[in-house]
């Protein structure tokens, strides 16, 4: 007995120096590998700076992810929206979570290597209590936070190396995207839309925390786009930035999607409203704009054009486009191309049930309206669709070897909202719709009790969809794809995670999860295994979306919450 | 000790540009009791909590306001969000969010026999902070009988202490207690718990 139990004993002393003496030195992540990250790793919150959530990792493939099974999983002590990638570099792998918390392991056994939390006053109000990940860049790494402070961290220790104050959160500024790091600079946004801010992105140095530019997307007096805006609204316009840009290195221009205007009414604020619902090109040496697209004018419908365009090389009627593709809230599919200078429209169709857009001008891509289907103060209309969007913040994916772009969409669903006088007062919510009518805007005909959710792939270079899955009710869930051939998402209140074929959209695999998928996925390779890891923990938008389908259906659905990172890799 | 009874800007807030409609006069208005010589500083009064003995007035106040009276809320009217308000300096704890109360007014039968105590004719104050993640609570939906916030949805249950009956929140609402005086409404206890987030 005693002979059995030694060598036992010996080994467990052994096992926390072995597993440190697994993880090689960090691996400084500079711009070369930012601009060509290793399909081992994954450094950004969509993989690269073209924001295609895709890995050329192809061992978990079609013929073997029926296999894929849990490796290793990790509580994260949170309850809310989990939304962040697990970011991996060189076998360290961090997680953000709900109330500002950055977790370090090491990814292939899931030992907890730090753990970082802010400390947030205690009078904020989190209205969006998520965090959609960190930006690694040398050996730091950057965390944007819900009372509006970016934090550098060591990578490798955790210990807080500085905090720069961004934004004024007793005013309705936070923060929730992961940052973009480029060029020695780390650019974040705010969110706040709904508390009157005036959005922007800001650029910091990555070393000190320095403030190096801040460019405003709600145009002020005087500036290009000023114009659109009558008195004083752009003091309280929105046009908030709460997803991570992609980047072009070829141009250093940065592509930043910006939020709806505020107040909600658009007769509070006769005009385009630039850059609020745009997509907006920045030199990220001095924040200049560069270039802009508006998806549409004077907002009335909540529809945040937020997420940032991926950047895909198509072949377009014979020719070659360097082009901005986006799956937009307002229901179209958006095909731009980016220049050194400027962007131009070059189509756009809808891919969602969508009856407010009368027309899109060919040329210049501007939409006409149906007066019928636009809010205003003290008029009640119905649209699609809803105030959430064909596509609401969970990303797009492409895939180069399919071709395909995969959309995580939400169809058939409408709203109905009246609009009222909105009164600002600093930090309060000031949207122009009562909140009654927020929590029960859904309006469901039978194509929408049949199905919602729905994960599209559409071919860009013809406009035709290939493939369609669709879900009974919502799709929250941000989109991977591999080498492999796979697309991997959850987003359901069902709580499950799946893999379909990426070619025909075939389901092959899925995971019952604890909590609902609204995490971005991510996969990563560690001594030639290949790991798909995700976070599972539902609420936020989704839990709302869900609180609004429990006051219009027969049934209310419980998804249960609590944060889990989970990690799977093939069945030895 | 400054003791100006009759000061329009005694009351200011600390953070002037978030609650410069705050001003009062009320020391005027009321013709109350200049402040002793013990007094906290008006800045440090306005971040504390409320005590017995406080007045109630509308956040949204502007210029000169009056503490609220048992006929300014009737059965079926919008909630009103008040601040507490100490009658000997006349200072409005306004400086910070989580004194902010959310205060309406239902059938007294209705409440159950606990609340009945802290209410006044049906009227009851509540915490307007959320116990989940801290956001402002200005809902209160009839039909449901319940306080609803926005960011979350987690409902309270306002005729039985303030008890959870839906969404994320892990705790009740916090109680306000209120007595009358002289047809006004009065703070008659602390909180019963303490107001805001619950630390994630």
């Amino acid at each position: 007995m005693k002979n059995k139990i030694r060598p036992l004993v010996a080994a467990l002393a052994l096992t926390p120096l072995l597993a440190t003496a697994a993880l090689p030195q960090y691996a400084p992540v500079t711009d070369i590998r930012l601009a060509n990250p290793e399909p081992q790793n994954w450094l950004s919150y969509r993989g690269n700076y073209a924001s295609w959530g895709y890995s050329s990792l192809k061992q978990i493939n079609t013929q073997n992810v029926a296999k894929l099974k849990l490796a290793w999983a990790y509580s994260t002590g949170m309850t809310e929206g989990h939304q962040s990638p697990p970011i991996v570099n060189n076998g360290y792998m961090y997680i953000t979570t709900p109330n500002n918390q950055v977790i370090a392991f090491e990814a292939a056994t899931g030992k907890e290597l730090w753990r970082y939390k802010k400390t947030i006053p205690e009078e904020l109000q989190q209205l969006h209590p998520t965090n959609r990940g960190v930006a690694l860049y040398g050996n730091k790494l950057y965390l944007a936070t819900t009372d509006a402070t970016l934090v550098a961290l060591d990578a490798v220790t955790g210990k807080e190396l500085w905090k720069t104050a961004v934004a004024d959160w007793k005013k309705g500024y936070y923060m929730t995207l992961a940052p973009l790091a480029a060029k020695g600079k780390i650019m974040v946004g705010s969110s706040g839309g709904e508390y009157g801010i005036r959005g922007f992105v800001a650029a910091f140095d990555a070393e000190t925390g320095k403030e190096a530019w801040r460019t405003h997307t709600v145009a002020g007096p005087g500036e290009p786009g000023g114009d659109t805006w009558p008195a004083d609204t752009y003091k309280r316009g929105g046009g908030s930035v709460w997803i991570t840009g992609s980047y072009d290195p070829d141009t250093n221009l940065a592509y930043w999607g910006v939020g709806n205007a505020g107040p909600w009414m658009p007769d509070t604020r006769a005009g385009d409203n630039l850059y609020a619902n745009s997509t907006i090109a920045l030199d990220v040496d001095t924040g200049k704009l560069k270039g802009y697209h508006q998806y549409h004018w004077n907002d009335g419908w909540d529809w945040d054009e937020v997420s940032a365009p991926l950047l895909i090389d198509v072949e377009r009627n014979g020719k070659k486009i360097k082009s901005l593709v986006h799956a937009g809230r307002n229901g179209y599919l958006w095909l731009l191309e980016r220049t050194n200078s400027k962007i131009n429209f070059v189509d756009a169709w809808p891919y969602v049930t969508q009856n407010v857009f009368k027309s899109i001008d060919p040329k210049t891509g501007r939409p006409t309206y149906d007066p019928a289907r636009t809010p205003g103060t003290g008029k009640t209309v119905n649209f699609c669709p809803s105030l959430w969007g064909g596509k609401d913040w969970p990303p797009e994916a492409y895939n180069p070897g399919t071709g395909l772009l995969y959309i995580p969409a939400n169809n058939n669903l409408c709203s109905e909202l009246t609009g009222e006088p909105a009164k600002y007062n600093a930090g309060e919510l000031y949207i122009g719709v009562s909140i009654d009518n927020i929590l029960t805007n859904v309006r469901m005909d039978d194509k929408a009790r049949k199905h919602v959710g729905e994960v599209q792939a559409w071919d860009i270079k013809t406009g035709k969809k290939v493939w369609t899955h669709t879900y009974p009710e919502m799709n929250w869930g941000p989109l991977l794809t591999t080498g492999g051939n796979l697309v991997f998402g959850g987003g359901t209140n069902d709580r499950k995670f799946r893999a379909f074929d990426a070619t025909n959209g075939k389901l092959l695999w899925e995971f019952p999860t604890n909590s609902g998928v609204t995490g971005v996925p991510s996969t990563f390779e560690i001594d030639g295994e290949q790991f798909v890891a995700v976070q599972s923990g539902w609420g936020v938008d989704a839990q709302r979306m869900q609180g609004a389908f429990d006051a219009v259906l027969p049934h209310k659905t419980v998804v249960p919450q609590g944060g889990v990172l989970m990690v799977f890799k093939l069945e030895q | 000790m400054k003791t100006d009874s009759s000061c329009c800007n005694c009351s200011k807030p600390k953070d002037p540009g978030r609650r410069s409609a705050l001003k009062i006069c009320t020391g005027a208005l009321l013709g109350l009791a200049a402040a002793s010589a013990h007094r906290t500083h008006a800045g440090e009064i306005s971040d504390a909590r409320p005590e017995i003995g406080d007045f109630l007035v509308r956040t949204d106040a502007e210029g000169g306001t009056q503490p609220l009276t048992i006929s300014d809320l009737a059965v079926g009217d919008k909630p009103i969000l008040a601040f507490p308000l100490e009658p000997a300096s006349g200072a409005i704890k306004s400086g910070s969010r989580l004194n902010k109360v959310i205060v309406f007014r239902v059938q007294p039968e209705e409440i159950d026999e606990d609340m009945r105590r802290n209410s006044v004719e049906g009227i009851v104050a509540y915490s307007a902070v959320c116990t989940h993640q801290g956001c402002d609570i200005t809902n209160y939906v009839p039909k449901d009988n319940a306080l609803i916030c926005f960011c979350h949805f987690s409902q309270f249950k306002p005729t039985h202490g303030g008890e959870v009956i839906g969404g994320p929140a892990p705790r009740r609402l916090p109680v306000l207690p209120l007595k009358a005086e002289n047809g006004r409404l009065v703070v008659a206890g602390k909180f019963s718990s303490k107001p805001g987030a619950t630390a994630g």
